[in-house]
């Protein structure tokens, strides 16, 4: 027992501005989740429930639980990515509770173009499926779309991730035993056809749902035959004939009851092998992580008082406490699951990268998850430090990363640049989930050192031509990479290009992380085999 | 003593001689219809025998059945308890002759006071006083008015062929006779066809005030003082007690020795009861005697101390009288009142159902239940739809009172409808506790009585949503993960508010709800619920089925029980049921219309439709009887019944399919 003594003062001045500025940046995030999660807007929304549907949002609430939470994932998907508005790349993602096991949901939004897929759609359906792999989620799929988006066919359809990876993740989840359950409650055409047909069970509703290789039009145009969309691919042709659909549903509600009854029939137990104590809140309020952290990465602040807002009863048994300071490593518990915390409070060294390393053997060795929370410039660069062999010892930390096999969760909570994501289990790393905080970067360098070194060269260049370089023009050179840098390395950006799976609230991260652990825990942890560390 | 007695009866009376016996060291022979097979009274008992179908008629009816199971069981005596064979002179008889004691009076005592002319001609030949009147056939008009003068005013002409108030005139004096007595022939002649008249007095503020009374094979009887038993609904007590409260040393001697009078004069032997009609001016006048043990009786056990059935069981054994008359004492005051499967808000209609949840108040020295049900025990069609008499004792009439009210407020149950909350109603009421009491006592204060059913629903479906949402978090669905924030974190959103929409029906009408949480912290939650757009601010924690809620600034208590989607919740003795609306579908079937099923027990009284009938939606097909009231079972679509599965008379249990109709066409050929 080693409770954290936060001793935050509330009313001090840079605590309040810190607060008053991410309070604006969570402010923001709220505000363009509740726009997007109003997909197509009213008029497709309305279009789309007089015909008797539910809105995507309504499945999920209908589907889990009652009262039960969801973890949605990535709701800034595709957000201001294409010339058209496409909330949440059309598609929502997210895990649920079904008759009391937690599921991967992905729930196509017809509202949005039709629910057709546009690439970010695919990598937004690929990563939830590579989540329930991960994770051994059971996949429930609400098929509502009208398949490639065809303008985009060239980003959709030919490469390795693209849609055919939709259907070889279903077989080869099923091979693994994770259940495929899919629901067709609109279109389901062409590509789109293998989702149910592919599927373990599927349900399809009367007169919403079809499932065809090639609908009407192509039809008609290919053989010349006219056939009405139910006729061709409706639930009475595919429960009473054909034998592509196994239950059939009456509605929306009907077809989202069965699944229900589907996943109980299942036989599967989530299996957990932890030492699990009973949940403890932490004893600080989580809101006061605004003032603590604030938004201005230039400012420094001690992670202990964000550990101290996440963990169990604030408690928090520290490892190696004296011995490579910048890296916070120790042992806590979150919703009573256990978790190795690795957390960055400074610039990484030779020792710290040791320290984590040492860190991460032993999580592996007692089938720890661990937790990496990161705000990290990088590696300490300089002469005495590439002696010492900090790239050494950084790959030791990095190898450790990349081989543990305990779940992994990543937190964005300031900083994300260079070599330090990659010690600190960065996306290329595949922690089992990874989120960020409004305030979080992420790029390869800062914007000001991107425009630094930049700058650096352009004036090498320039004074071995023997030219001049004013300082107007010197600013007004970086000021561009920097703003590139700024734009491209916000999470918004981030997160609409799926290098996350979510941007989050603060406030919200204990939760997160307690449900991300959860589900990582529908998988047994399995034996970890390290590489060779270089010594 | 005997060593071995069989129950004719079953319920609470059963269960209630049971025990009695028991402790007397007898053995038990219990009997029992189909219905039956796991009734409380045959657990209870040494040993118990099927008498054979669930009616009556074929069971607890069926003398013949039960005198072959007494004598092939070796019982030296048969307990009728009440109703059933508890007052038929054949079986009386027919004890005697296998030479098995009937405990009860002698078959000549039951027969003398079976038929109420004859019993009032023997009483008024003993002197027991009856209600003044004229009963003759001579009906000329100046004989009726000086008869009317004899009787006294106010009274009351009635037809003798009527009913139903028709040909019914209160006279109140002499002077308005003659206009009176015409109008009343006139319609009884129109209404029946018979203008004769007879004449009674007419008691204002009459009170049912009955004499328990015992009497031995030696010829010895005494009375164990009164009971008053006018809180009535139709006919059908509610609420008795003991002693009568007002009556005095004087009159309650004068109605005892009454009473031990009349007994004598038909050579009564063992438990009976001298109804009398008491008027305000405390004079009496004999109505009836029941020669049975009463239902209401543990209110003059509760007050005398003493065990009446044991001093049946003693007194047909042939001992004498346990006490004499100078030995019994009065102390403090006793309630009792009759807890029913029925529905206050509906007439009163008996319902029928499974006791999916029955919570019974703490039994002590001052509190009793006498019940023959436990929970999953049903209640039945068959029979008497009490659930349980509820008797309280404390040393005067307002303390107990006060322990009525609070052991009613305890008295929890759910799967039907009871009058629970009625009792509590009438108890607490303020002309119940200020003795305000006669016959029509529940007419006169109907809407003091039923002001509570116009709840505030919004509150009440405030509670009900915060119940279920609390049972919700409560439901584990992985013990091994109890704390998951999946579980724990109940209707959690990323980034956003999530408003949960719920719709709950009461009654007919259905109700939007809606729900923020905001939590105060992880295990404790706070609620905004909103009911039909009125917003009450709640947070409670849930230990089995109690809520403790604060709403709105408001702390109080509740138990509630959730039977699927049906929510009943208890407070202060009211019930307040509602029903979560929720989808749910049946297997779902294209090619058959579906069934159509019985809505509950019933029997079938009209077949309207025939196999092969062509009908439209709505159309009436089969009409069943059940709870007293006919229920239509109508065409869901169109479509051809395809086949009827009952005939008239049949009796069907809830949910049996009754027609089956085929589909006329199906959706997908009329696209076409």
């Amino acid at each position: 027992m080693s409770i954290i003594q936060s001793k935050i003062n509330t009313r001090a001045e840079d605590f309040i501005a810190r607060h008053t500025s991410m309070q604006a940046a969570v402010s923001d995030l709220r505000e363009k989740v509740s726009i997007i999660e109003q997909g197509g807007g009213p008029s497709y929304q309305e279009r789309h429930t007089a015909r008797g549907k539910l809105l995507p949002r309504e499945r999920i609430n209908t589907l889990i639980d009652p009262g039960s939470a969801f973890l949605e994932l990535s709701q800034m998907a595709a957000y201001k990515v294409y010339e058209d508005n496409i909330p949440a790349a059309g598609i929502i993602t997210g895990i649920g509770r079904v008759s009391g096991q937690e599921c991967m949901i992905i729930a196509n939004d017809a509202t949005v173009k039709g629910g057709t897929y546009f690439p970010l759609t695919v990598k937004k359906h690929l990563r939830a499926q590579e989540i329930a792999e991960q994770n051994n989620l059971t996949c429930i799929y609400l098929v509502d779309s009208g398949g490639a988006n065809l303008p985009q066919q060239d980003d959709v359809f030919p490469d390795r991730d693209h849609f055919g990876r939709i259907f070889f993740n279903q077989a080869r989840m099923s091979a693994k035993g994770i259940p495929q359950i899919a629901v067709v409650m609109g279109l389901c055409t062409a590509g789109g056809a293998y989702v149910p047909a592919m599927a373990d069970e599927s349900i399809i509703v009367r007169n919403q749902g079809t499932i065809f290789l090639a609908g009407p039009p192509l039809v008609k145009a290919a053989t010349g035959e006219i056939v009405s969309a139910e006729d061709l691919g409706g639930a009475d042709v595919h429960c009473k004939v054909s034998g592509v659909a196994d239950h059939y549903a009456e509605n929306d509600q009907h077809a989202l009851q069965i699944a229900r009854t589907c996943v109980a029939n299942l036989n599967r137990k989530k299996q957990i092998t932890l030492d699990i104590k009973p949940s403890v809140e932490p004893l600080y309020p989580a809101e006061e992580l605004y003032g603590i952290v604030g938004t201005d990465l230039k400012k420094p602040f001690d992670v202990r008082d964000v550990i101290a807002r996440l963990v169990d009863g604030s408690d928090f048994d520290e490892f190696k406490k004296n011995y490579g300071t910048t890296l916070v490593t120790g042992f806590a518990h979150i919703y009573g699951y256990p978790v190795g915390i690795i957390a960055n409070n400074g610039i990484l060294f030779s020792e710290s990268a040791q320290k984590g390393a040492h860190f991460i053997e032993l999580c592996c060795q007692r089938k720890i998850p661990l937790l990496f929370l990161q705000n990290i410039t990088g590696f300490m660069v300089g002469q005495k430090y590439e002696a010492e062999g900090i790239a050494k010892h950084g790959a030791k930390l990095v190898t450790a990363v990349a081989c543990a096999a305990v779940p992994k969760l990543t937190v964005l909570i300031g900083g994300s640049f260079g070599a330090g994501n990659y010690g600190m289990c960065g996306r290329a790393y595949s922690p089992n989930f990874l989120w960020m905080w409004p305030n979080a970067r992420i790029s390869v360098m800062g914007g000001e050192q991107a425009a630094g070194v930049m700058a650096t060269v352009t004036r090498d260049g320039k004074e071995r031509k023997g030219e001049t370089w004013s300082a107007e023009a010197e600013a007004n050179f970086k000021k561009p990479i920097i703003d590139t840098y700024e734009h491209q390395g916000h999470p918004y950006y981030a997160s609409a290009r799926l290098w996350d799976d979510g941007v989050i609230d603060p406030a919200q991260t204990r939760s997160v992380i307690g449900m991300g652990l959860s589900a990582a825990l529908n998988k047994p942890i399995g034996d970890t085999h390290f590489g060779i560390f270089r010594m | 003593m005997f060593s071995k007695i069989l129950i004719a009866n079953r319920g609470e009376i059963a269960c209630r001689v049971i025990q009695t016996a028991h402790r007397l060291g007898i053995r038990c022979v219990a009997v029992y219809s189909e219905a039956d097979r796991n009734a409380r009274h045959v657990a209870m008992a040494d040993e118990a025998f099927l008498l054979g179908p669930a009616p009556s008629s074929e069971s607890y009816l069926r003398a013949d059945k039960i005198l072959e199971i007494a004598l092939k069981s070796g019982a030296q005596a048969i307990h009728p308890g009440y109703g059933f064979l508890s007052e038929n002179t054949d079986f009386a008889n027919a004890c005697e002759a296998n030479n098995i004691a009937f405990i009860g009076p002698p078959a000549s005592a039951i027969a003398s006071m079976g038929s109420k002319s004859a019993a009032k001609d023997i009483m008024l030949q003993a002197d027991v006083p009856l209600v003044p009147g004229y009963h003759g056939a001579d009906q000329d008009p100046a004989l009726l008015k000086a008869e009317a003068e004899k009787c006294g005013f106010p009274l009351l002409l009635k037809a003798i062929a009527g009913g139903g108030g028709k040909g019914m005139r209160v006279v109140n004096h002499i002077g308005e006779f003659e206009s009176a007595l015409a109008a009343a022939q006139r319609e009884s002649q129109n209404a029946f066809g018979n203008p004769d008249m007879l004449i009674e007095r007419y008691l204002t503020k009459p009170r049912h005030v009955e004499i328990q009374v015992f009497c031995d094979k030696q010829g010895n009887g005494i009375y164990l003082a009164e009971r008053d038993c006018s809180v009535q609904r139709r006919h059908q007590k509610v609420i008795e007690e003991a002693p009568a409260p007002g009556l005095s040393d004087e009159t309650r001697k004068a109605m005892g020795d009454t009473a031990v009078a009349a007994a004598k004069a038909i050579d009564y032997v063992g438990a009976g009861t001298v109804e009398f009609l008491y008027d305000e001016d405390g004079s009496f006048y004999f109505m009836e005697m029941n020669t049975r043990l009463q239902v209401e009786h543990p209110v003059t056990e509760m007050i005398t101390g003493q065990d009446l059935v044991e001093w049946q069981l003693r007194i047909a054994d042939g001992e004498p009288l346990p006490l004499q008359q100078d030995e019994i004492r009065i102390r403090g005051h006793a309630l009792e009142a009759r807890v029913y499967a029925e529905d206050p808000d509906n007439d009163f209609l008996p319902v029928t159902g499974t006791l999916h949840y029955l919570r019974t108040p703490k039994e002590s020295a001052h509190v009793r239940v006498d019940t023959g049900v436990i929970e999953g025990d049903e209640v039945s069609v068959y029979y008497d739809p009490m659930i349980a008499k509820l008797i309280v004792w404390d040393e005067d009439r307002e303390q107990a009172i006060n322990r009525m009210v609070h052991a009613l407020e305890s008295y929890r149950i759910g799967g039907m409808k009871t009058n629970i909350g009625f009792l509590r109603q009438i108890a607490d009421s303020k002309p119940f506790r200020d003795q305000e009491l006669d016959t029509g006592f529940i007419e006169k204060h109907n809407d003091l009585l039923f002001q509570t059913a116009k709840t505030d629903i919004q509150s009440q479906l405030a509670l009900a949503t915060s119940f279920l949402l609390e049972t919700e978090r409560k439901t584990q669905p992985n013990k091994d993960d109890p704390d998951s924030p999946f579980n724990l974190q109940t209707s959690w959103r990323l980034n956003a508010d999530y408003s949960r929409p719920m719709e709950w029906i009461v009654g007919e009408d259905h109700h939007q709800v809606r729900v923020v949480e905001h939590r105060t912290s992880e295990k404790q939650n706070g609620y905004e619920i909103s009911v039909d757009n009125v917003s009450f601010n709640v947070s409670a924690t849930l230990d089995d089925d109690h809520l403790r809620a604060v709403i709105n600034g408001h702390r109080l208590s509740i138990h509630g029980h959730l039977a699927g989607n049906d929510l009943t919740l208890f407070r202060e003795g009211h019930q307040f049921q509602c029903q979560l609306f929720r989808h749910t579908f049946e297997d779902s079937d294209q090619t058959s219309g579906g069934s159509l099923t019985a809505p509950m027990n019933g029997a079938i009284v009209a077949v309207l439709a025939e196999v092969g009938q062509v009908v439209a939606q709505g159309d009436t097909l089969v009409i069943m009887e059940a709870m007293k009231m006919e229920h239509s079972i109508r065409a869901p679509h169109a479509g051809t019944v395809s086949e009827i599965f009952f005939a008239v008379g049949d009796l069907v249990s809830d949910g049996a399919a009754l027609v089956a109709v085929t589909l006329a066409e199906t959706p997908a050929a009329e696209e076409e």
